[in-house]
């Protein structure tokens, strides 16, 4: 006999495609892609909020002052212009910014309407310091700097607010990482029982073309195939969902919600990660097919 | 050519269907293996064709051990064997011509040489007409045909034939032997276990007799050189 021989089985000699098993394997492949993506855009779209918050508020330190009784807007302004003062001199920082009054009532009046540019209204004086040092210290000695003349000044330093916001951020994208591994997990356990039940479903011709001198590769050829075309189909039909609810999702949310939303949009990396999905969908089901074939037939004589 | 040392074989934890077996077929050989039914005569043909392995002893065939093969030489060894199952295993969702053509296109042989050799030989058999058919339409003994045309399309070194004219009436069946003598006279060796003792005397080769697990007339030993004869040998054991 010649020495040409095949790489795999024909799909007529071992026909899988109407296994009732393999099936659903598409559908149970897309819900798992879908999954995936859904837990890769979470993930990232915490990371992307987090960032912004913390590259909003890092290298900041904000300095409040308590309004007087019945303080009027010079007195205001002018108690704010001498706090000021008492910082700009400080080593590391680099701008001072005071919030004037009027700015203040603007940035409350979509919550207080009209009654915000009340002048009766107490508003707190707001200082912003930027700065290019350690942020405890500095903010230790600005309280100092600030004790006797407004001894009931507060100065935030945001440290432990950023801090709690990227314990959890980091948290949950664990979350979504062990959703991808139990994702993946799962797709293996599936392609597993579809691929076995397959086996036992052809055995007898299984174990027929062992006897005639298959070689093991050439009968889990077949079967691997077949889970790679499988596997890539209910990828794209899962990615295809994910995509579809995306865009739902950007269409039903009205401008003004997501105005007050971090704006959050899709960067090349993670487009490039959700475009593998479904070819490390076929991957494994490629793999796991095989590896679940040649075992089988392994046990055979 | 085919070579087997003391071996035994039992399935799982059940009785010992051969013990101690030994025996020498010499290559182009041709024998007839008879004993009573359940004597274990598929069992030793299964062991031929490496379709199990034996409990104990040394398996040669092409004067190889078979055990010491890894699993791809195993395979390449099983494209040199054709067998004919007792039970025909013909593949159902195939025709009949994909059924015989399988041996060719495992081995990786192109269409247009295959269809010929295919055609030519069911024609032989007389399923010219059925070459589309599905083998669950044909009667036992054209599906029997269909077997040994599956066997014999490779041109096999090694033929094992389990009952292969069990199903198919007597002039049929000696077109079928005729085919046989045909493939032994270009030197392939072969097995053919039967209950037809009529065809074993008619075919006139060395018999080998299963009872108790052993060669009978041979217990143990192997005669080189001869082929193991039995007493009851040119076809003349008591039924
Ligand atoms: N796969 C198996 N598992 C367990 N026992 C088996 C198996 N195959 C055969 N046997 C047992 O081995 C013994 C020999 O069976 P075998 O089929 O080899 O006999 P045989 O000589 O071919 O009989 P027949 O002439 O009826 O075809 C029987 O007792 C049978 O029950
Ligand atoms: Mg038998």
């Amino acid at each position: 006999m010649s020495d040409t021989e095949l790489t795999q089985l024909s799909r007529r000699d071992l026909p899988l495609a109407g296994d009732a098993s393999a099936r659903f394997l598409p559908w149970l492949i897309a819900f798992m892609v879908f999954l995936a993506a859904l837990a890769l855009v979470g993930a990232d779209a915490l990371r992307q909020t987090a960032a912004r918050w913390n590259g909003g508020l890092s290298g900041q330190i904000t300095v409040q002052l308590p309004p007087l009784v019945r303080e009027d807007a010079p007195t205001a302004a002018s108690r704010a212009e001498q706090a000021a003062a008492l910082l700009r001199d400080l080593p590391a920082v680099r701008s001072v910014e005071t919030l004037e009054r009027a700015e203040a009532a603007a940035l409350l009046e979509p919550w207080l309407g009209a009654a915000a540019n009340d002048a009766a209204l107490p508003l707190p004086t707001l200082i912003t310091v930027r700065h290019s040092g350690d942020p405890a210290p500095l903010a230790a000695e600005m309280r100092q700097r600030l004790q006797n003349e407004f001894p009931d000044a507060e100065v935030d330093d945001h440290q432990a607010w950023i801090g709690g916001l990227l314990n959890l951020t980091r948290g949950l994208e664990i979350l979504a990482l062990f959703l991808l591994l139990l994702v993946g997990a799962a797709a293996v356990v599936t392609v597993v029982f579809v691929t076995r039940t397959g086996l036992a479903v052809h055995r007898p011709v299984i174990e027929l073309l062992h006897l005639m001198g298959a070689r093991d590769v050439q009968i889990a050829g077949r079967f691997q195939t077949h889970a790679l075309w499988l596997g890539l189909k209910g990828g794209l039909l899962g990615l295809a969902v994910a995509a579809l609810c995306y865009g739902a999702l950007q269409w039903a949310v009205s401008p003004t919600t997501l105005a007050l939303l971090p704006a959050f949009e899709i960067g090349p990396v993670l487009l490039v990660l959700l475009a593998l999905l479904p070819l490390l969908a076929a991957g494994i089901a490629w793999l796991t097919a095989r590896v679940t074939v040649l075992r089988t037939l392994g046990r055979m004589p | 050519m085919v070579r087997f040392e003391d071996v035994t074989l039992r399935y799982g934890q059940g009785p010992e269907i051969l013990t101690g077996l030994s025996l020498h077929l010499e290559p182009g050989s041709f024998h007839c293996l008879v004993g009573p039914s359940g004597a274990g005569k598929s069992s030793l043909l299964k062991l031929l064709y490496l379709g199990q392995k034996p409990s104990a002893g040394r398996i040669s065939l092409f004067g190889r051990d078979v055990s010491r093969l890894s699993r791809d030489g195993r395979a390449r060894l099983r494209r040199q064997i054709g067998v004919v199952f007792q039970e025909f295993r013909l593949i159902s969702h195939l025709s009949v011509f994909d059924n015989v053509a399988l041996p060719l296109r495992l081995a990786g042989e192109r269409e247009s040489s295959l269809r010929t050799k295919v055609e030519e030989l069911l024609s032989w058999v007389g399923l010219a007409d059925h070459l589309r058919a599905a083998p669950e339409t044909l009667s036992g003994g054209q599906q029997q045909r269909v077997a040994i045309a599956r066997a014999l399309v490779g041109r096999p070194n090694l033929l094992v034939a389990d009952e292969p004219t069990g199903s198919v009436d007597d002039r049929i069946g000696q077109r079928l032997m005729h085919l046989f003598q045909e493939l032994h006279r270009n030197g392939t060796t072969i097995v053919l276990a039967t209950h037809n003792l009529a065809m074993v005397e008619r075919l006139g080769h060395p018999v080998l007799r299963l009872e108790d697990g052993q060669i009978a007339g041979q217990p143990g030993e192997e005669r080189e050189g001869l082929g193991p004869l039995s007493p009851g040998s040119r076809g003349h054991w008591p039924a």
